[in-house]
């Protein structure tokens, strides 16, 4: 229910944004070439990311986010669970025929709520005593009313009616706090309407989640900083890249420069690219255990192979007439890789090495997922098994914004160091 | 400087057991400071022609002699400028034309007169530290001319060198190349496929036929001669360059229809 209502609000939002933002942008006139153009459709290079769109992408994404976890931050608010008293009446029929109505009170309290007691109700008059009970909001709370009335342990005891409907066992009563249903053995059951927010179980509010990540900047997580945890995975990926670059990149030359290293390594390079990483985690962990070493091999092994190929299409990519003018320009082989061929498959290999630095931070996770005493990955597996979504919240925030961090750093250096890439 | 071309043929093997006789016994002799441009339809030979000159293939028979000595692997006496591609775009246009001398170890002062100076001569004054991939396709291939040049090679093989220019941008190119030649006394090879251009840029014309690609005829011309101090446009309009045009146009037109025919037959 939660669910679908989230997604039916998402995509009005999509539409609604889209109408006002046009409505705004409608009245100024753009003159530039891809808006003159009377046909655009299907040609993609007109198609220019509405940054708006962005914006209120994001921005809907928070407004959702705090509308379903009741956040301060949003002024409105998907309807609560029912908070309050919920009372109802019970028409009960004893062991002699006769019946008699009573009343119940039950508290419905929100899980960190001064009062929690069951109110004090007056008994009242005849068999069926009238009581008072408790419970936390978004559970349901069987009513042992037997063990109250007169009589109410006799086998022929029932409960007959709610709020002087009739009920009898698996069926259910509307109430004005929810309903009242009866279970089969013939015990009632309160169920207070649940709303459509989200428990913070499921989805703690962006302020609960901000809230955590100060904590844990300021605390840690396990007795080890944020930035320690960061720090680790990093390292990790780091060194796993250097290593598998400084033995792939090599092969990979070699594959491309002689005909017998490109057949020795040709069955070796492509049965072990598409096995994902992933799966080697077992056998890394059954050969290295769980500690630093297998998890540099592991990353090691995800970049080896990308890495060889990326330096393998660098040079096979080589233009032939620029080796040729090289060697008439009298280079010497060594003056042909340091000046031709290297620089001419930077480019491809720093495409593998964005590729590969994309795998290795997927694959960091996945190997602290599994095993690890440190790390993002560890700290979300660990704030799993102990329910803490918040952190769990927090660290996939954190996994996101690192793994693009480190994709733009590449895109950066990529500028800076191969200019030329795409334009030769 | 001498160059002889004694009795070069060329024959590889196909996949399917099929060879195919890429030149048969050409021979010829070039003096030093000769423009010679070599024309033919597709299939020729010239392409396999200037690369065994260049020395990235081998001959099957015969054997090329430069000042004597044979050739057997390109080498910095023999220059090349190919039609497209073969700047290094990771180098600056400086760097590129600085290449083969740094290569061999040159000062680098030295080498930086010369750069400036080669820049200058073939108009690109301006350019000398952008980037090779920012430049038009005319003003690599200058960057190439110069490259080729900075290494003082005794021949200069062109491969097409204007293939790929715009009509306008070619012209210009043809006057800097016969420019060049006049300067520095270059012997120059240069192959293409434009007759206006071969007659233009070549004190001989060396028509080859396919099949088995060969020497099919030799003109001495003297447009290159006229064209160096005149207008290209005017050269053209001579009588004798329009005849000359038409009869290696015709000569090439039936190469071509016979190429034709006989494919249809086998067909």
């Amino acid at each position: 229910m939660t669910g679908l209502s989230i997604l039916l609000g998402y995509i009005l939002l999509f539409v609604v944004c889209f109408g006002v933002v046009r409505a705004i942008t409608a009245r100024r006139k753009i003159n530039d070439h891809n808006s003159l153009m009377t046909v655009t459709f299907g040609y993609e290079s007109a198609v220019v990311p509405n940054r708006a769109a962005s914006v209120l992408s994001v921005l809907v994404i928070f407004l959702i986010w705090g509308m379903f976890t009741n956040s301060s931050l949003v002024p409105i608010s998907v309807p609560g669970p029912f908070v309050g008293n919920a009372e109802f009446t019970y028409t009960a029929k004893n062991a002699a025929g006769e019946t008699d109505d009573a009343k119940v009170v039950v508290l419905v309290h929100e899980p960190d709520a001064e009062n929690t007691d069951a109110p004090e109700i007056e008994p009242g008059d005849g068999f069926a005593k009238s009581d008072g009970y408790a419970m936390q909001i978004w559970r349901s709370k069987l009513l042992k009313v037997q063990t109250n009335d007169e009589g109410g342990k006799d086998d022929s005891y029932q409960v007959i009616a709610v709020n002087g409907q009739p009920i009898a066992p698996d069926q259910e009563v509307a109430t004005d706090f929810g309903a009242v249903s009866m279970t089969s053995k013939g015990t009632l059951n309160v169920k207070p309407k649940e709303g459509l927010l989200m428990q913070p179980l499921y989805l703690p509010s962006p302020e609960a989640v901000v809230g955590r990540l100060g904590d844990l900047m300021a605390e840690g997580y396990k007795n080890i900083g944020l930035f320690e945890h960061i720090g680790y995975s990093l390292y990790r990926v780091i060194l796993g890249m250097i290593l598998g670059s400084l033995v792939g990149i090599p092969l990979g030359y070699a594959m491309g420069l002689s005909g017998w290293a490109r057949g020795w390594f040709d069955p070796i390079v492509e049965f072990m690219r598409p096995v994902p990483p992933l799966a080697l985690i077992p056998l890394v962990i059954i050969w290295f255990g769980i500690g630093e070493t297998g998890k540099i091999v592991l990353l090691f092994l995800a970049a080896l192979w990308i890495m060889a190929i990326a330096a393998r299409a660098g040079v096979a990519g080589v233009n032939i007439s620029k080796i040729r003018a090289a060697y008439s320009l009298g280079a010497s082989k060594a003056q042909i890789m340091r000046h031709v061929i290297v620089p001419n498959s930077l480019p491809e290999i720093f495409t593998g090495a964005r590729v590969a630095m994309g795998v290795c931070w997927g694959t960091v996770v996945a190997a602290e997922l599994v095993a690890a005493n440190e790390g993002v990955g560890m700290m979300i597996m660990g704030a799993s098994k102990f329910s803490q979504t918040d952190i769990v919240i927090v660290g996939i925030i954190l996994i996101g914004i690192i793994g693009f961090g480190i994709d733009v750093l590449m895109r950066v250096a990529e500028n800076k160091l191969v200019p030329w890439k795409g334009r030769a | 400087m001498s160059l002889e071309i004694d009795n070069v043929s060329m024959r590889f093997d196909l996949p399917g057991g099929v060879s195919v006789q890429a030149l048969k016994d050409v021979s010829l002799n070039l003096k030093s400071g000769e423009l010679l441009s070599v024309l033919g339809p597709s299939g020729c030979g010239k392409t396999t022609l200037l690369n065994i000159l260049a020395g990235f293939l081998a001959p099957t028979s015969g054997e090329i002699r430069l000042n004597g000595h044979r050739v057997t692997g390109p080498d910095a006496e023999r220059g090349m400028v190919f039609q497209q591609g073969a700047l290094f775009e990771w180098m600056n246009v400086r760097e590129n034309v600085g290449f083969g001398p740094r290569m061999k170890g040159a000062p680098a002062k030295e080498t930086a007169e010369l750069v400036d100076h080669l820049l200058d001569t073939v108009g690109l004054g301006d350019f000398k530290d952008k980037s090779t991939y920012e430049l038009s396709g005319g003003m690599q291939q200058r960057v190439a001319l110069a490259r080729c040049l900075a290494n003082d090679p005794d021949v200069i093989l062109m491969d097409e060198p204007l293939g790929a220019l715009d009509a306008l941008t070619r012209e210009k190119m043809q006057g800097l190349v016969l420019k060049l030649w006049k300067e520095t006394g270059k012997t120059v090879i240069l192959i293409t496929h434009s007759v206006e251009e071969a007659l233009l840029l070549g004190e001989r014309l060396l028509v080859m036929a396919p099949r088995p690609g060969r020497i099919h005829k030799e003109y001495q011309l003297p447009f290159a001669e006229r064209g160096v101090n005149a207008d290209l446009r005017q050269v053209k309009k001579d009588k004798n360059f329009s005849e000359t045009r038409d009869e290696i146009l015709s000569m090439i037109w039936e190469m071509e229809e016979e190429i034709m025919g006989r494919a249809e037959q086998s067909a």
